[in-house]
């Protein structure tokens, strides 16, 4: 009798097979892991039945870290170490920071991104952003029972590049394979809009923790388009516990406080916010290590005075967002709410009251963002073969570079659709110029020193000549992530240079491998035994995609090129299931060369058929006139 | 290795090259470019062609948002006619346009000194109208005079009159900060 076979947990699926994917919201207080099980988005629980992790790292004096409520707990008592909404922090330096000098932490100024002295050594954000990454990966893999082929990870849709290009490092930090980094209101219209079959303009409104976002989406047969979107990646529900916070150092006259009477204070105001989402009074009472007591009763009223201005501040970005997508609150049929902080029954009402209908919460607005991550996520895996919705997002703000006098000069601007390039050309100011610097910016202001920096780079090796005659023409490339790459040619002479630029916080690859290896749970010899497995996984993958694209269109290839393919093939299959490492590396990388001009015949021929699928008359009637 | 990206916009989405333009039939065309070369389509593939759906969904992008606004596309069409509108360059236009401008741009500083966002609105509704006055006119001598030098002028007249709608956005902003 034949024996079955049966495959290692996430190696070599074969196409049918459901492939692990996840969804994961990683938020400024709270983060969560979801996936699609059955046919249903449902979010992961931790072993005590705990859906949301709190995003909380405690570093410990041997260089381990807690992650969660483990942490969370002792968040007063070692506050140096113990870092909270870390995401404020990510692709930021210290003066990008509000606040700063009054939070507990050690900040370390390093070149692009701030990083934070603790008992355990000095972390970047990405490094603390990878410890509840981890913890979250492995939540899913334990109950899942497999390894996971990839994740999406959500980040808010104003993050600019610099922040952006910090959560994919973390996530690749944390041993995961990023599928997508999606904006969190349209992850959010995602599980809404499918939910509810829902067509039209709709509004989400994303308050988190740490970051607001307004998104105006239309959503019609199945294409989610955002039109525009605007926020404030410095503004959240944090903001509301520092105001009530002040106003406990005012009211009871306290004077300057330490770490832990400060960490103290801003988790009794966090709660008093909290229970004002159902009652009309809070009582805060609290004893300090300083001698000093509090006891304090905080009114809804006075709540929503001294928070007013933060609700204002949301009402600014929603207002700019609308006039971009050309509308008007009329126009907008229905406002999602998402986010924690949406909870605030002043947040409510302002909302409400701009848009002037009742907001739409009949989604947990914790949830909504991860359990639409889960759906992208299910859907980019490859485990849905029929094509039933197409994600349309945009960049959040304007793409530049400096020109003479330290002006932007916008190459591409927000709300344009992605993937999207845009070339410009630029020449020299001075006769015999040899070189030209660039300096890559983001953001809506005319000034340089207005925008945010992304990266500087030179383009050496041009053929002197007088002044004004080189044509440097550079080219802006933003991806599906959001994430630009920049490339500069020289092309008078015919000669052409190219480079290519990664903004300069990102993590290279190699910096990346040295932070892995340098992690205890990833020895050397783990890394070898890592990069053998994700090289057999790989292979087994691309001889299945390749397989599958034989089968369908074979027909496009004659006998010479067939012939080829399958030689490639034969050569990887051969390796494939070995342990030689680079063997296996060489040979894939041999049959994804050998297969780009098959892969782009049928990229032509897909584009052809999606057209002429429809009516042919018009297709005639285009080449007639 | 990159796509053939030989066709015209107009021969991508399979509709006739003019400036009146099916705006429906373009949007369904998109779309259905978009779903087979969508990177989400392309998420678990191979960097190679991982890459070209980039460059075919950038590609279906630029040429949707061209043909889609009426400035870019009146732009685009008389490209194909080898006609540049030296828009940097040609600032020359109708006395009484310009004279027309100047009073815009008037308006807009007084609404803005004046704290008048009322005002502003209505700037920015009156110039909504010159604006689809212009691109009447663009259909006109595109479709069918064929009067390209004419037709060039007209898009540097739009092309002002996006800048003030521009100014006038700004200026809106600004108040309401």
């Amino acid at each position: 009798m034949a024996l079955l076979q049966i495959a290692e947990p996430g190696l070599s699926a074969a196409p049918h097979q459901h492939r692990l994917a996840v969804g994961i919201d990683l938020g400024t207080t709270n983060s969560l892991v979801a996936t699609v099980r059955s046919g249903m988005s449902t979010v992961l629980h931790d072993e005590d039945g705990r859906a949301l992790l709190p995003s909380v790292v405690r570093y410990l004096p041997d260089g381990f870290a807690e992650v969660g409520y483990a942490a969370q707990a002792k968040q007063s008592v070692d506050p140096h170490n113990t870092i909270v909404s870390v995401k404020r922090f990510m692709g930021r330096g210290v003066k990008d920071i509000p606040d700063a000098e009054r939070m507990p932490y050690h900040f370390v100024d390093a070149p692009g991104m701030v990083q934070l002295k603790t008992v355990a050594g000095v972390k970047s954000p990405v490094e603390v952003s990878a410890e509840i990454l981890k913890v979250l990966r492995e939540r899913a893999e334990h109950s899942l029972g497999g390894e996971l082929v990839g994740a999406v990870i959500t980040v808010p849709a104003y993050f600019d590049d610099a922040q952006r290009q910090a959560t994919k490092d973390a996530a690749r930090l944390a041993g995961l394979n990023v599928l997508r980094l999606l904006n969190e209101p349209t992850a959010a219209a995602v599980a809404y809009g499918l939910d509810n079959a829902a067509e039209g303009v709709y509004a989400v409104y994303d308050l988190g923790g740490g970051t607001f976002d307004i998104s105006i989406l239309r959503l019609s047969k199945g294409v989610f388009e955002v039109l525009a979107t605007n926020g404030d990646s410095a503004l959240g529900g944090d903001d509301f516990d520092q105001r009530v916070f002040c106003w406990i150092l005012e009211q009871a006259k306290l004077p300057p406080l330490g770490p832990h009477d400060s960490r103290t204070l801003l988790t009794k105001a966090r709660e008093a916010k909290e229970w004002l989402t159902e009652q009309p009074e809070a009582t805060i009472t609290a004893m300090l290590d300083c001698g000093m007591s509090v006891e304090l009763t905080l009114t809804s009223e006075t709540f929503t005075e001294i928070t007013q201005h933060l609700v204002s501040k949301t009402l600014q970005p929603t207002r700019k967002a609308l006039r971009d997508a050309g509308l008007g609150p009329e126009d907008v049929k229905g406002v999602v709410m998402v986010g924690g902080s949406t909870r605030m029954p002043n947040v409510q009402k302002a909302v409400g009251g701009f848009f002037g209908q009742e907001p739409l919460n009949n989604l947990d607005p914790d949830k909504v963002v991860a359990l639409g991550a889960a759906i992208q996520a299910n859907v980019l895996a490859g485990n849905r073969a029929d094509d039933d919705w197409l994600l349309l997002d945009v960049i959040p703000l304007s793409l530049g570079i400096e020109t003479m006098g330290g002006l932007v000069e916008k190459i591409i601007p927000r709300n344009s659709t992605i993937p999207v390039a845009r070339a410009q050309e630029f020449t020299t100011f001075k006769d015999g110029q040899t070189a030209m610097s660039f300096h890559v910016v983001q953001g809506e202001r005319e000034l340089v020193a207005e925008c945010r920096s992304l990266a500087k780079f030179e383009l050496r090796g041009i053929p002197p000549m007088v002044a004004g005659a080189a044509r440097v023409r550079v080219t802006f490339q933003v991806d599906a992530d959001g994430l630009l790459s920049v490339t500069a040619r020289e092309k008078s002479t015919g000669a052409e240079t190219t480079v290519t630029v990664k903004p300069s916080y990102g993590l290279s690859d190699e910096e990346i491998t040295r932070m892995l290896t340098e992690s205890r749970e990833h020895a050397v010899d783990d890394m070898a035994a890592r990069m053998l497995r994700e090289n057999q996984v790989e292979a087994n993958r691309l001889l299945d995609a390749v397989q599958a694209a034989l089968d369908e269109d074979g027909a496009l290839l004659d006998d010479k090129e067939r012939a080829a393919i399958d030689e490639l093939m034969g050569r990887l299959r051969a390796v494939a299931g070995g342990g030689d490492s680079p063997a296996i590396k060489q040979a894939l990388e041999a049959l994804n060369r050998g297969t780009e001009f098959f892969a782009a015949r049928r990229m032509d021929q897909s584009v052809r058929r999606a057209l002429s699928g429809h009516k042919l008359s018009e297709l005639e009637m285009g080449e007639e006139s | 290795m990159t796509p053939d990206f030989h066709k015209n916009y107009f021969e991508l989405f399979g509709l006739p090259p003019g400036f009146r333009i099916d705006m429906a039939l373009l949007d369904g065309k998109y779309r259905d470019i978009q779903s087979q070369v969508h990177p989400d389509r392309f998420a678990h593939a191979d960097e190679a062609q991982k890459r070209l759906s980039m460059q075919w969904a950038t590609f279906a992008n630029e040429a949707y948002q061209t043909l889609k606004q009426p400035l870019s596309r009146a732009r685009y069409l008389l490209q194909m006619h080898g006609v540049d509108t030296a828009e940097e360059s040609n600032t020359a236009m109708p006395p009484a346009f310009l004279m027309q401008q100047m009073e815009w741009r008037e308006g807009i500083m007084e609404a803005r000194a004046a704290d008048d966002i009322a005002a502003l609105e209505h700037l920015a509704a009156k110039l909504r109208a010159e604006r689809r006055g212009l691109e009447e006119r663009l259909e006109k001598l595109l479709d069918g005079a064929k009067d390209y030098p004419a037709a060039a002028e007209t898009v540097r007249m739009l092309k002002f009159i996006e800048k003030l709608g521009e100014e006038i956005n700004l200026a809106i902003e600004a108040l309401e900060s």
